[in-house]
């Protein structure tokens, strides 16, 4: 019997010696430089923030099959939607895609031996997990109940939870960001294979840069925002409290100059995924590719002018409110010529339906209905009427997790076997996402209906007649949730299990697929001098050789 | 060609994932001002919530500003500007080559001044504020006029304050680092760049200060008549 097992699944030898057996212990992975393995440590650290926050979500969508609440008292549900909202924002959402397939990748898609700073990448880790530890304390020990957002005073002044140690988490957890943000940058500038110009990069490079400035030009607000929250908190001084002269408004104006691109952190990296798997799984040539490249530019420009939009009924200047209001319609321009060029690029493609496929062309979709519903929220009168509902909540779940959440798992399908060397079983990979499609759309599509109903956000109460929606949302929160649950174990039988991959399972292009899965610890035995342009597939109707 | 023949002999500091030393310098000198870049964005949403209550509370903000005591500040910013002289004489030492102990005169100098700076800012401003009550949340004892906008300037003239002599503390310990590392001939001219980007730091804290001090201590006008 196990000679047989021995037989059908080679042991992990036949994959030679790379990044993942070159070395072994506890030892050898905490204090790695390699950036594969760093992206692997982010990967075990953000995994685990995922299903803390996810099992935060389904307790509160739990409660809420009841109008009056089945489980907690209010105060305990307040800190659940906090906890929910802090954890999956700064200590999942912003680091996925960068800091795990990211770290992986970088260096492979542009030639390179490692990152630029190969010690700094791995403080960041440290860095990152210090962060955690204060989030998991702070939400162990009774948890915060200000909202992800923390608005002073409720947050400086009448708050009895944990916001000074959850705020430290989340200044800690931002100077990682920035270390690699930092990083990445250089790396992307620096460290260039020969021939790898700037219009040879592969997309997801052309996104994490955009992402990168992000991080390193909007997380240092944050920071100094919650520095001076926490002082305000343990000094008891004014720092936006409007009783001595401070005023909360500047609280708002900082938070969201750092938290509405920190959306865009979050969703471009998605979208550099979704160019990759759209490529690769239509085998064509990605339609436009300058046009895709300077939109996650400009979307991370325009990013940083769009705040207002989430102060228009917080007593901002109503021609502040115009002003951020057509800034924000802007933001369609960029986004749309993204949808449009992906999906040209499926136009007579020769399309397989591989599981990272459904997670792409799920992205598309629910992508564009996230999308298109920020621009209600940016037209000024309709916002009046939609702010503070659960209309806003399906809008930016649609991104966040329809989106961003959709392509980290694509992003992660995809290049599990370059990371791994092993294949999953795609038949329960396509089932699973399908079952995260229809989970996520019952969960939110509902939160549409009942927002513009008028059910406000953050109630842990509701009007009985709101129940058959929201008892709609909780199911479709339970499907997602299997969804959720089915890939970490399967991912996790692949590693020992799975076939052996090849250096090429998917026959894609780009640099990370022409060496050996899992990569040696350098990557390439020489470093490769790059001829073609990204995404060099065949054209359709040229005939194949 | 000489960077080739450079690469092959590994010279000290060479790190294994670049390809060439100008490779690494280029690399390393683009992530100091990067990390310059998010320090001025970091100390920018302080300088921005300080020119909004500034706009809010003027009056306030004159009436704490003429609390601080302008002669420590004015020599302080003495102090700095030959500090960042004293920097750009050992980078300059290093890269022509002196012999390392004039580089390491340079930087203890350097370290000499910004040690002096931390010394006037703790003992006789920050000291001085102690006792006279007017440190926000500490010590406050302040009953004149315009009270909460003048509490208001003090916090912020102690967060942007402390913040600046956070980052001197930091740049005391790089410079100790470089004189151990200087003294053990880890520094050429071929190789210098952790003195040039160590440098850039340095630099950077004090043009900070350079907009401390006129923000903080001289506005409204200090004297009678004027």
């Amino acid at each position: 019997m196990s000679t047989a097992i021995a037989d059908l699944h080679e042991t992990p030898a036949d994959l030679g010696v790379n990044y993942l057996n070159a070395s072994y212990g506890i030892r050898s992975w905490l204090l790695t430089k390699d950036h594969k393995r760093i992206g692997l440590l982010y990967l075990a650290t953000i995994t685990l923030m995922f299903f803390v926050g996810g099992t935060a979500a389904v307790l509160m969508r739990l409660h809420l099959i009841e109008p009056q609440g089945a489980l907690f008292e209010p105060e305990t549900y307040n800190k659940m939607f906090s906890t929910h909202g802090i954890i999956m924002v700064f200590f999942f959402l912003v680091h996925s895609i960068p800091a795990t397939l990211g770290n992986f990748l970088i260096p492979l898609m542009i030639g390179a031996r490692d990152v630029a700073f190969p010690k700094l990448n791995l403080m960041s880790w440290y860095i990152f997990i210090t962060g955690c530890a204060f989030a998991l304390y702070a939400t162990l020990s009774g948890g915060v109940d200000t909202g992800w957002t923390f608005y002073p005073p409720y947050s400086s002044s009448f708050s009895h939870t944990h916001v000074v140690a959850v705020a430290l988490g989340v200044f800690i957890a931002g100077f990682s960001s920035i270390l690699t943000g930092l990083n990445f940058i250089v790396t992307i500038h620096k460290m260039r294979a020969p021939g790898m110009t700037w219009f040879r990069l592969p997309l997801f490079i052309w996104a994490l840069y955009a992402t990168s400035l992000i991080f390193v030009l909007g997380t240092p607000v944050i920071a100094i925002t919650l520095f001076l929250l926490g002082l305000e908190r343990i000094l008891h001084v004014g720092i936006f409290d409007p009783a001595v002269g401070g005023d909360p408004l500047l609280f708002q104006h900082l938070f969201w100059f750092y938290s509405h691109p920190a959306v865009y952190i979050m969703i471009l990296p998605g979208m550099g995924v979704i160019s990759e798997l759209i490529t690769a799984f239509s085998r064509k040539k990605i339609f436009g590719y300058s046009f895709v490249a300077f939109s996650s530019l400009s979307i991370a420009v325009i990013s940083f002018v769009v705040w207002g939009h989430h102060m228009f009924v917080t007593g901002q200047s109503i021609y502040a409110g115009l002003v951020f209001s057509v800034l924000s319609f802007l933001v369609a321009i960029p986004s749309a010529i993204k949808v449009f060029n992906w999906t040209a690029t499926l136009y007579k493609g020769s399309i397989s339906y591989q599981a990272p496929m459904l997670y792409a062309l799920g992205f598309i979709g629910l992508f564009t209905i996230g999308g298109l519903t920020g621009l209600f929220l940016a037209s000024l009168a309709t916002d009046v009427h939609l702010n503070g509902t659960y209309f806003i909540v399906a809008h930016f779940h649609y991104i966040m997790v329809g989106g961003a959440v959709m392509a980290y798992l694509g992003g992660i399908h995809f290049w599990w076997p370059k990371i791994t060397g092993r294949l999953y079983p795609d038949y329960w990979a396509r089932v699973a996402a399908a079952l995260i499609f229809i989970g996520f759309n019952l969960t939110f599509f509902p939160q549409f209906v009942l927002g513009y109903l008028g059910m406000p956000r953050r109630y842990a109460v509701y009007p009985a007649e709101f129940q058959v929606l929201n008892v709609m949302s909780s199911a479709g929160a339970s499907i997602l949730g299997i969804g959720y649950v089915i890939p970490l174990i399967y991912l996790t039988w692949s590693m020992r299990y799975g076939p052996v991959a090849g250096p090429n399972p998917w026959r894609a292009k780009g640099l990370e697929w022409t060496i050996p899965s899992p990569p040696p610890t350098e990557n390439f035995e020489e470093i490769p001098i790059v001829t073609e342009e990204a995404y060099d597939y065949p054209s359709p109707g040229v005939a194949r050789v | 060609m000489s960077e080739l023949a450079a690469h092959g002999a590994h010279p000290p500091g060479f790190a294994h994932q670049f390809e060439t030393v100008s490779q690494q310098r280029d690399a390393a000198t683009l992530g100091m001002w990067v990390f310059l870049v998010t320090e001025i964005l970091f100390f920018g949403g302080m300088f921005m919530s300080y020119t909004v209550y500034r706009a809010l509370h003027l009056q306030a903000f004159i009436t704490g500003s003429h609390l601080l005591e302008v002669q420590f500040g004015a020599t302080n910013t003495a102090v700095l500007i030959v500090s960042s002289l004293t920097m750009a004489m050992g980078i300059r030492s290093a890269q022509t080559g002196k012999s390392k102990n004039q580089t390491i005169l340079w930087l203890i100098l350097t370290m000499l001044l910004g040690a002096t700076f931390l010394f006037l800012k703790f003992r006789f401003e920050w000291y001085h504020d102690y006792v006279e009550g007017i440190v926000p949340g500490v010590s406050w004892h302040y009953h004149g006029s315009y009270a909460p906008g003048v509490q208001l300037f003090m916090c912020f003239y102690f967060f942007m304050t402390g913040l600046h002599a956070l980052h001197m503390v930091v740049g005391i310990g790089i410079l100790t680092v470089l004189i151990v590392l200087t003294a053990r001939n880890k520094f050429s001219p071929q190789y210098y760049a952790p003195l040039e980007i160590s440098g850039l730091y340095w630099h950077f804290v004090d043009i900070v200060w350079i907009f401390l001090f006129p923000l903080l201590y001289l506005i409204g006008g200090r004297y009678p008549g004027s």
